[in-house]
């Protein structure tokens, strides 16, 4: 089936209609083969989201269940990566925390992310007064230790994980705002903005249909990256005692307070959480640089 | 040249205003006062009447408006006397000429460990270019972007207990005091912040080097016939150091407060942690004095910086 069509699309291509392009699975196939470690970062990405799905069935008990009988069981067959100090089930807790990460990793880059890039537009775009005012705000905003900004706005709104997501959607704001900016401008560089405005377009038109569409592919690698980072801010925070309210099991706040305090009694607790938050990281900083790599042609090889 | 700091330096004013304002908002958004916290206890759960609560407050001066309130506390620090501490009642100048010497000699180790793995790394990763040494490194360093500084202290601390039966001593001794406890107990967290750090260094630096390397001058140093080393150290290094400074500087200004996750697991008394205490009590004019301190020491990096590169290269002009 997939001969036959690509056969047909040869065709038109040999007519010189359209260029060949070759199936989405072909292409997934050619990108692991180019970037074999981008390739391991979306297939431990995949599996991230995959368990964060489908926790309820992956799960082996309910990871807020309590049970004194099996306070730090050590890992065995019953509890594949032992229990902590309220008999817990570890392997439970991590696979539910898998949602708790990818929730306000997801939220917090869609909020800090975008928000960020809306604002690097219109500074770049506009220029002049706009763009000092921005520029100023931001500085203002990179001037604070990513970390504290973070903690004081989470002091500030109250614990919950709607705040969480806010404080660390704002420390991803400026890196976002200074990315898309420099891109705003070299792209207003280009003969064919000139041209959309020597035809009358209006300043939102240019702006929105013929600058925004060329953002994408840095917006897209940034977000990526910065998945990885909320993910790090998040953990940190709930390690801080400020992040995901307990007794949800984010993988930060496992690896404080009782797993520091029983680390000689059972040091699972205090490796198991650390090993997810790493890999997620990891996997996320990997697919974000094999996207560079592949969406953008001038860093290629960096 | 001196027009030219003159003008950086007035440029820093709307930036520690914008600063001095957001952390005052934030800290008065924030719900509950510092006298509620002192008289009921940081968890609420002391009892307190509500006008020993408002007498405290005015005793503070939290009732006054706001725009007085941030009136004087700048003009407070402008004469470099931020007041005392609500919390505590200490002086916080005092409190952080104890804190800051410790924090800076941290952060100043960590960025040192970090130049000493990553830029070797580094630049063995840029001249052999995909080859296996160059994906090792280009995968630990990004591996060591993803372990949380928090998790790889805990990892080190359980090591040590468990390999060596040692544990190594928490806190912190003067140095002059007891240099050997001293050195115990400063080597952790700055190797582990260091190995941090690194990672990030050693890609600016393989990606800097990568760039300087295709150069027309380096080709011309080539084709001279001079050796590898003298090429890559002596003509390659210099420039492709520029961006890596910029970096390392921006690192300084941010463990300056932001080591406070090491600071917190090895219990080092430096000012990450006062200001997360801090934060944690509604101190209002101890977290406004670090934060616009902060503020002041990435503004002035940042300008250093800026010098340094003129220095560094002399085709860098300032207007």
């Amino acid at each position: 089936m997939t001969e036959q069509v690509r056969s047909v699309d040869a065709q038109v291509a040999l007519a010189g209609r359209l260029p060949v392009r070759p199936g989405i699975l072909r292409r997934v196939l050619n990108f692991a083969r180019r970037k074999p470690t981008g390739a391991i970062g979306a297939a431990i990405i995949f599996l991230m989201v995959f368990t964060a799905v489908f926790a309820d069935y992956i799960a082996r008990y309910d990871p807020y269940l309590i049970r004194t009988d099996k306070l730090f069981t050590p890992p065995g067959p019953e509890f594949w990566l032992g229990t902590d100090d309220f008999g817990r089930d570890l392997f439970s807790r991590i696979v539910y925390g898998s949602r708790i990460s990818l929730y306000v990793g997801i939220l917090a880059v869609l909020f800090g992310t975008t928000n960020g890039a809306l604002w690097g537009l219109i500074s770049g775009y506009f220029g002049g007064r706009t763009d000092f005012i921005i520029q100023r705000v931001m500085d203002a905003l990179m001037a604070f230790p990513t970390l504290v900004l973070a903690l004081a706005i989470v002091a500030a709104l109250g614990q919950s994980t709607t705040n969480v997501i806010i404080a660390v959607g704002i420390v991803l704001t400026p890196t976002a705002n200074r990315v898309i900016r420099s891109v705003v401008l070299s792209i207003k560089q280009n003969v064919y903005i000139e041209a959309a405005r020597a035809i009358g377009a209006s300043e939102l038109r240019v702006m929105f249909l013929h600058v925004l569409p060329n953002c994408v592919a840095p917006y897209i690698i940034l977000a990526t990256t910065a998945l990885g980072t909320a993910i790090l801010a998040e953990a940190s925070l709930s390690f801080l005692g400020l992040g995901t309210p307990p007794p949800e099991p984010a993988w930060g706040s496992m690896l404080s307070g009782a797993a520091q305090r029983y680390i000689r009694q059972a040091p699972w607790m205090a490796i198991y959480p650390g090993i997810a938050i790493s890999l997620a990281v990891f996997a996320f900083n990997m697919f974000g640089d094999a996207l560079r790599d592949v969406l953008d042609p001038k860093l290629r090889g960096r | 040249m001196t027009q030219y700091v003159i003008r950086r330096l007035l440029m820093v004013i709307p930036v520690l205003f914008g600063v001095s304002v957001i952390v005052f908002a934030i800290m008065r958004i924030a719900p509950g006062d510092v006298a509620t916290m002192i008289l009921m206890g940081s968890g609420g759960e002391g009892g307190a009447s509500a006008e020993a609560i408002a007498k405290l407050r005015e005793q503070l001066g939290l009732n006054k408006p706001y725009h007085v309130q941030y009136a004087e506390f700048m003009l407070g620090l402008l004469r470099l006397d931020p007041g005392n501490s609500l919390w505590s009642g200490q002086p916080i100048r005092q409190e952080l000429a104890q804190r800051l010497p410790i924090t800076v000699e941290v952060a100043l180790l960590a960025i040192l460990v970090s130049w000493v793995i990553a830029i070797p790394t580094g630049i063995l990763s840029a001249i052999r270019q995909d080859t296996w040494v160059d994906w090792i490194f280009r995968v630990v360093s990004i591996a060591g972007l993803a372990v949380p500084v928090f998790w790889m202290g805990t990892l080190v601390i359980m090591a040590l207990t468990y390999c060596c039966r040692w544990i190594p001593p928490l806190g912190y001794t003067d140095p002059l005091r007891d240099p050997w406890r001293h050195f115990q107990q400063i080597v952790w967290p700055t190797l582990v912040l260091g190995f941090f750090l690194s990672a990030v260094v050693s890609r600016m630096t393989r990606s800097a080097m990568l760039e300087v390397l295709r150069e027309d001058y380096i080709r011309t140093a080539w084709a001279k016939g001079l050796r590898e080393r003298v090429i890559v150290i002596r003509h390659a290094l210099k420039n492709a150091l520029l961006p890596v400074i910029t970096l390392s500087s921006i690192q300084l200004g941010n463990l300056m407060g932001g080591a406070v996750i090491t600071e917190t697991i090895f219990t080092i008394p430096g000012v990450g942690r006062y200001l997360v205490d801090a934060i944690f009590h509604r101190d209002y004019p101890v977290v406004q004095t670090i934060v616009i301190m902060l503020a002041v020491i990435f503004v002035f990096l940042n300008l250093v910086v800026d010098l340094v590169y003129g220095w560094l290269d002399p085709r860098i002009r300032y207007t």
